[in-house]
Order: structure tokens, then C-alpha cells, then sequence
């Protein structure tokens, strides 16, 4: 945040108001401070001694992390980077179903993305863990990495399906008909006009997507597939530091997400500088629910308009 | 391009990938063996870094030694997954906390009971008012979600008992150590695991009233009697020459847990 | 079929869609207030709660959910013994699991809902907020009176996808068991196998049935609402 100075919600502040802001400033920082004193005194108090060093000193063993922490992170890496490969195949494929020339095409992708998308993660993977089990008859590892990637794949499809559409459905009229002129068919239009110009308008979104499913992977644990939750309890299991354990989950997880949706927004602003025409204006505008900001036109009452697209992409 | 369900795909793609598995015969030859173990539950099977430990490993290990078998490969089997695993040729034996019930037999045969259980609650060391299930009006219990022990806990023996279901038994532990529950309920070898841990040395106990019989067997392919008696076997020897009773003293014992002596250690079932 | 009305008769499956529903209601209540209060943190004149406001976004929304909820009920119900319902009650374990179960969707989800605020903030023009500033409105009631309420209607259509993944997450809490959708469907798999089909079937059915309305519903107050500009 580029500070108090910039905003035009109130105005640059007098002595009075200075120090009044100082007072609240002071007041507020010692109740963030307050609270959070009282949670470590309460959790480091005799009846739960959670600070004590036989519940950190776990995570200063090489082993801990060679032995769960990492292969944990790995098994969470790879279930998140099988589904997102699958989810942009399939987003791409259902997109252009819903796109599609033929009613019954558009009908039946549009009836399997709006009901699946109904469908909490959770859910699809326990059903896809035991039909992989009791149908396909999987066992193994095979399976709780089938229920993951399928579960996170099936809803990530859909929500990427979404985004072809509205990316697709932005650009305008005459990328279609030019296209159309030239003498291309509807469906090659689609695939040689359209979808490029729509797809590099969505890669941010994408990438955005990918925080989602890494988060979501964590549901994985519920089926016993070794991801960085799981290792986690089995590491705490070990020694008996599940609150501690926790907290250094909580930290992995962050720093990876931050990471992550650095890398996007990093992304985002290369592709604006590149290509920067009707293709990422036009495809924008549509994909996310408000109108996109400019960055370098400070038009809106946001004290600096740091509007990273697709940031809000939750579902 | 078609039209393409995710689903059906994955299926298919996935279906590719087992038939590949399927083809690639069990991993057992005369010497290496896949044995199936559970990989969190302490004092039984629990995957230390590159090693497990516990009873079920021990005993897999002895059984394993005694069929002539010098390299095993653990593999874990959740409860869901046991008999797929053994159908499958996954793994040829599983030590996995694994009761002998009819339901399962129509699935998978059983060497053993290499060891009887039974349902018991784990309470804080100084607790003196909980003595049996009868005992549980007013208090709270914990077990996990999706087993049926706490509920049969409230149903038979105390309907006033407040029941607190977590994921994992390691977080009702955790709620135990910390007060906020007052009782673990499910079998009581698993609940000596836990109090074994080192870092709850001294905090539980066992409250060593049982109330169900689980007796725990070698989960092995239906049918395969030649592989049950050479199991069961072994089993007998390992008690008669104390390989039993050292394997239960240096793990779930560290809690000064002592099994049911009426019914420890069992005879094997005869094999059919 | 008649395996399936057993089903129904054994398991309380509009009883656990209720628990869900009550999670839901309970859980937008919540995270809309503290969603609220950060947003505006983040647009305060004071740095510090500026600051707050942006490391509370920026730190709950990179954590899973399923993590949220299990430091809640371990760290604060369990080892704080910060209880939200009477300990001599019958029925405080369900009660106070319940509870916390909502302030995690409600800690959690509040992320969004700030960040769904703050866009709509950003469709309020500059000219608004300059001419409260200019009839001599100071921060709390140019806020209070003229961009929150726009932004609030130009924030529909994200604070609608939050309620619908608000939802859909509810199912999270199952793992410190509380008995909504998702930890019904997963008792009923484990005792009847035979019938995964018509399980999934059903429980994804009702999520339907309960985020459909949800979107039709924003979708038309967000039409409704908009702001003509």
C-alpha cells in the first residue's frame, strides 16, 4: 500500500487529525499486538506447552523434512501439476463445446459444467476415490492420486471452461467474421482466431487457478494421499507436536501461494506490455466481474490501483 | 474435436495405467515379498523416516524371516483399501491392525489371530473416574470420523456421553493432552501406541477394561491355505520362543500396556 | 431401490444438508463482517491498519481452508479452551464444534469478501469520493454514506461467487467432525459401498440445488443493483 498520503477518500490529514491517527494507530497496533501475545501465552502456558523445544526441535532434523516435509511438498506439487494440465485440456475442450455450432454439444458440455461446478472438491474426490476403487479396481498410490486429480481436474475444468467462454465471447465481433470471410469454418475460426487471442488473455486467470488447486490439493490428506498436509500429521504423529507442525504447514503453504501469485501477476504484466491491443483489453474486461483498471490511470477511489486479474478467481 | 467428458478419459487413461500395473506381475519372487502395513499408527505401524516401526512390523518381519523371505517391501494399506490390495496381488500379506470378521472373509482369508484386541478407552494418567465405558455419563469422548466405536460407546453403555469425532487419532490424542476431551475410545493396542510415544510418557493410560473382541489376523489372497498354515506356523513359534512377547515389550508395552493375558497370545484359527 | 430408501431411513441426509445450510448462513454472516472491517482497514488513513489489513489477506488466502479449521478446533477450542458454547451443556461438543467450524469458513472466506469489497470500491469513481470529500465529509462518513454503498453494488457479482464457494467449502469442516453433507456422504460410502453411485448423486444433486439459487439470485441482484454510470 503506497501509504495515507495518496488517497483521495480524506483528506491530507492537519496536526489534529495526525494525531489522532497516531492514537488509533497506537491503540490498534497494540491490540493486534494484545491478541496475538494472548495466543502465545495461552498455547505456551503448562497445560499445552506448545513452545517447548521437544515440539520444534523436530523441524531442525534433516529427516523431518527429507522423510515427510519434502516428499510431502512434492506429492502436493505433482497432484496440483497433473490437475492443471488436465483442467486446461479439458477447460479448453469444454469451453469449445459450450461454443459449439451443434445445440445437443452446447446443452450437454453446458448441463456438465454447471452441475459440476456445484460440486464441492471434497466430495467429487471421495467419490472418485472409491469408484477408482471399488470400479477400476485401483490400489496403491495410484489411487488416492486418481481421487485427487480427479476431483480437483473435474472442477477446474469447468471453472476454466467458463473463462474460454467469457474470453472467447469478449473478443470482438469482427475477429469472428474476418475470420469467417477468409473462408475458414466456424470451428477452425474458433481454433485459429479465437482461442489464441483468448487464451493468452486468460493465462494470468490460469495461473491464478493453479493457487486454487495447490490449496485444494490439501483436501487430498482426507483420502490418504501423501501430500504436504498428510506428511505433516504422520511427521506430528511421529513426535507428537500437531499444533507446532500446523503452524509450519500453514507457512509453507503461504510462502508457495505468495510465490505463486507473484509469478502470475509477473506474467499478467508482461503479457499487457506485449500485447497490449484489443486481444488483452477486449478479453479482460469480460473475464473478470468488474471493469478492469487501468494501471497507470488512477481513475477509482483506491488509494493505487493494484488490480491483479483473476485474484478473486475463487471458484 | 469431439466433445470429451474429463471423466471418461481419466477413467480410460487411468485404466491404461493399471492394466500396465496389472501386467507387471506382484512384486514377490523367492526371496523379496510386498507386505502391507498401516504407516501412521504408532506403536503398531508407523513409518519413521526410511524405517517403521511397531508391533504388526515386527511380527511381519518374523513371519517374513520364517517363510524364508530376506527382503521386504512395506507398503501402506489403508483400511479402505486391504482387500483391494490383497485381490490385486499388491502385496501378499497384510499386518495392519486387521480383524478377522465373516464380512471380510468373504473377500480375503486370514492366517492368525496373531493378537486379540479389544475396544478400551485411553484417559489422562491421573484420571480416576472413568473405569469402563459405564463410566462415560457426562464426559467427552473422541474417536474418528466415520468408525462406529464412539457411537457404540453412547448406544450401549452411557447415552449421556458427548462424542467428539476428529480425522486422524493423532488430533484426539492431541484434544486429550490438552483437556479438552476426556477419553479416546477404539482398540486398545492402538491406544497404547499413542500413550507409547515418548513424548506423552507418563500422560495416559489404558483404562484396561475391554469391551469388544477384535482379534487381529495376517490378511492374506482367498483361498491360499498353503500360505495361511506356513503363516500360522510361524506365528507359534514366534510365541513359544518369546520372539512374541519381546516384540509387544519394546512397543506398545513401553506404555506399560499388558495385553488380555486370557486371550494372549492367541492360538491361530485353523486354515481353510 | 429399496436399499436406497434404507439409506434414507438410516441416514439423516436433509438433516445434514440443514447442518450445511446453517454453516452457510451462519458462515456469509461472519465473513461479510469481517471482510467489511478489513476492507476498510486496507483503505484507512493509518498505516498500520493498512498493513494489518493486507497481511490478513495476504496470509489467510494462501492457506488451505482444511488447515484453518484444524487450527481453530485444535489450537483455539482444544488447547485455549476457548469455548463458544456453555461447557455444562449436554450438547457442547456439537454446539461448540459447530462454532468454531464457522469462524474458520468465516476467518477464511472474510479474505475474499474484503478483496470482492475492494474491487467494487475500485468501481466507485474518483469524482464520487472527491465531491463527498468537497461537502466536507471526513473519512468514516464519506465511506459510511457514499463509496461503500456503491461499492457494495458493484461488489455483488464477486461477493456471489463467494457465497457459492462459501458453500461448497462448508463440506471442509467434516474433518473435525462436524455432521454436515460431506461427512454424511462419507459414513454412507464406508457402510454401503454397493450404492457410491446413488450417494454421489444425490449429495452433489443438493449442492446444486442449493448454489443454483444462490447464482440466479446475484446474478439478478447484480443486474438490479448496478450502479448506472
Amino acid at each position: 500500500m503506497s501509504g495515507a498520503e495518496t488517497s483521495i477518500l480524506f483528506d491530507a490529514p492537519g496536526p489534529k487529525a495526525r494525531r489522532r491517527h497516531a492514537i488509533i494507530a497506537t491503540i490498534g497496533s497494540l491490540a493486534i499486538l494484545g491478541l496475538l501475545a494472548l495466543l502465545v501465552v495461552g498455547l505456551a502456558n503448562p497445560d499445552n506447552n506448545q513452545f517447548t523445544a521437544e515440539k520444534w526441535l523436530p523441524f531442525l532434523d534433516p529427516q523431518s523434512w527429507s522423510a515427510y516435509l519434502i516428499p510431502g511438498l512434492i506429492g502436493t506439487l505433482v497432484a496440483a501439476l497433473i490437475s492443471v494440465v488436465l483442467s486446461i485440456i479439458f477447460g479448453l475442450l469444454l469451453g469449445m463445446g459450450r461454443l459449439s455450432q451443434h445445440t445437443w454439444v452446447r446443452w450437454a458440455t453446458g448441463g456438465f459444467v454447471e452441475f459440476f461446478r456445484a460440486v464441492p472438491v471434497l466430495m467429487m474426490m471421495l467419490f472418485a476415490y472409491y469408484a477408482g476403487l471399488f470400479t477400476l479396481h485401483l490400489t496403491g498410490n495410484l489411487l488416492p492420486l486418481f481421487g485427487v486429480v480427479v476431483g480437483l481436474t473435474v472442477y477446474n475444468s469447468c471453472v476454466l471452461a467458463e473463462l474460454v467462454r467469457s474470453g472467447v465471447g469478449s473478443l470482438p465481433k469482427g475477429q469472428r467474421e474476418s475470420g469467417l470471410a477468409i473462408g475458414l469454418t466456424p470451428f477452425q475460426t474458433l481454433r485459429i482466431v479465437l482461442l489464441p487471442q483468448a487464451i493468452t488473455a486468460m493465462l494470468p486467470s490460469m495461473l491464478s487457478q493453479l493457487v486454487v488447486i495447490l490449496k485444494d490439493s490439501a483436501l487430498g490428506s482426507m483420502i490418504a494421499y501423501s501430500e504436504l498436509l498428510r506428511a505433516g500429521t504422520n511427521l506430528s504423529t511421529r513426535y507428537g507436536n500437531l499444533i507446532p507442525t500446523l503452524f509450519v504447514l500453514a507457512a509453507m503453504y503461504i510462502v508457495l501461494n505468495y510465490l505463486l501469485t507473484r509469478i502470475a501477476g509477473e506474467v499478467e504484466v508482461r503479457l499487457r506490455r506485449g500485447t497490449r491491443g484489443i486481444v488483452a483489453q477486449g478479453a479482460m474486461a469480460g473475464m473478470v466481474p468488474q471493469p478492469a483498471a487501468e494501471p497507470d490511470v488512477p481513475q477509482t477511489v483506491m488509494p493505487k490501483p493494484d488490480h491483479r486479474p483473476g485474484r478473486e478467481k475463487l471458484r | 474435436m469431439k466433445l470429451t467428458k474429463p471423466f471418461g478419459v481419466l477413467a480410460a487413461a487411468m485404466a491404461v495405467a493399471i492394466s500396465l500395473t496389472a501386467c507387471s506381475s506382484p512384486s514377490t519372487s523367492d526371496t523379496k515379498v510386498a507386505i502391507g502395513i498401516k504407516f501412521d499408527q504408532p506403536g503398531l505401524g508407523l513409518k519413521e523416516g526410511d524405517t517403521y516401526t511397531g508391533f504388526d512390523v515386527e511380527v511381519a518381519k518374523y513371519v517374513a524371516k520364517e517363510l524364508g523371505y530376506t527382503d521386504i517391501e512395506f507398503k501402506e494399506t489403508p483400511s479402505a483399501q486391504r482387500e483391494t490390495m490383497l485381490q490385486s496381488d499388491q502385496v501378499t500379506m497384510i499386518f495392519a491392525t486387521y480383524s478377522i470378521t465373516d464380512d471380510r472373509k468373504k473377500k480375503v482369508s486370514f492366517a492368525g489371530p496373531y493378537f486379540v484386541a479389544g475396544q478400551d478407552l485411553l484417559v489422562a494418567a491421573d484420571n480416576t473416574d472413568i473405569t469402563g465405558p459405564d463410566t462415560l455419563n457426562g464426559k467427552k469422548l473422541c474417536s474418528v470420523v466415520g468408525s462406529t466405536s464412539a457411537q457404540k460407546v453412547k448406544d450401549n453403555f452411557a447415552d449421556q456421553v458427548q462424542l467428539k469425532e476428529y480425522d486422524t487419532y493423532s488430533k484426539c490424542v492431541e484434544a486429550l493432552a490438552s483437556g479438552a476431551i476426556d477419553a479416546v475410545t477404539t482398540d486398545n493396542v492402538i491406544l497404547a501406541g499413542f500413550a507409547a510415544q515418548p513424548q506423552y510418557a507418563g500422560k495416559f493410560k489404558v483404562v484396561g477394561k475391554t469391551f469388544s473382541v477384535e482379534r487381529y489376523g495376517v490378511g492374506i489372497k482367498k483361498g491360499d491355505t498353503e500360505l495361511c498354515t506356513k503363516i500360522n506356523t510361524a506365528l507359534q513359534k514366534m510365541v513359544s520362543d518369546g520372539a512374541w512377547q519381546k516384540a509387544l515389550d519394546d512397543t506398545v508395552g513401553q506404555s506399560g500396556f499388558v495385553p488380555d493375558a486370557a486371550v494372549n497370545p492367541p492360538t491361530p484359527d485353523a486354515c481353510s | 431401490m429399496s436399499e436406497l430408501a434404507e439409506l434414507f431411513a438410516t441416514y439423516d441426509v436433509l438433516g445434514a444438508f440443514w447442518m450445511t445450510i446453517q454453516l452457510t448462513v451462519w458462515g456469509a454472516v461472519g465473513s461479510l463482517i469481517i471482510g467489511t472491517v478489513i476492507a476498510i482497514l486496507r483503505v484507512s488513513p493509518i498505516g498500520v491498519l493498512q498493513r494489518f489489513g493486507s497481511a490478513y489477506v495476504t496470509l489467510v488466502r494462501n492457506t488451505p481452508l482444511t488447515l484453518i479449521v484444524a487450527l481453530t478446533s485444535l489450537g483455539f477450542a482444544d488447547a485455549l479452551r476457548l469455548n463458544l458454547a456453555d461447557p455444562n451443556s449436554p450438547t457442547f461438543i456439537v454446539d461448540n464444534s459447530f462454532r468454531w467450524a464457522v469462524v474458520a469458513i468465516a476467518i477464511y472466506h472474510a479474505s475474499f469478501v474484503a478483496e470482492a469489497i475492494r474491487s467494487g470500491i475500485n468501481t466507485v469513481p474518483q469524482g464520487q469520493a472527491e465531491a463527498a470529500r468537497s461537502i466536507g465529509l471526513s473519512f468514516g462518513p464519506s465511506l459510511r454514506y457514499v463509496v461503500l454503498p456503491q461499492a457494495f453494488r458493484g461488489a455483488i457479482s464477486p461477493l456471489g461467487n463467494t457465497l457459492i464457494a462459501l458453500t461448497k467449502n462448508t463440506t471442509v469442516v467434516a474433518t473435525v467432525g462436524v455432521a454436515e453433507a460431506a461427512y454424511m456422504m462419507r459414513n454412507m460410502i464406508e457402510f454401503n459401498s454397493s450404492l457410491l453411485y446413488w450417494i454421489f448423486a444425490i449429495m452433489a444433486t443438493g449442492f446444486v440445488l442449493l448454489t443454483l439459487p444462490i447464482g440466479l439470485l446475484f446474478t439478478w441482484l447484480s443486474q438490479r443493483l448496478a450502479v448506472q454510470r
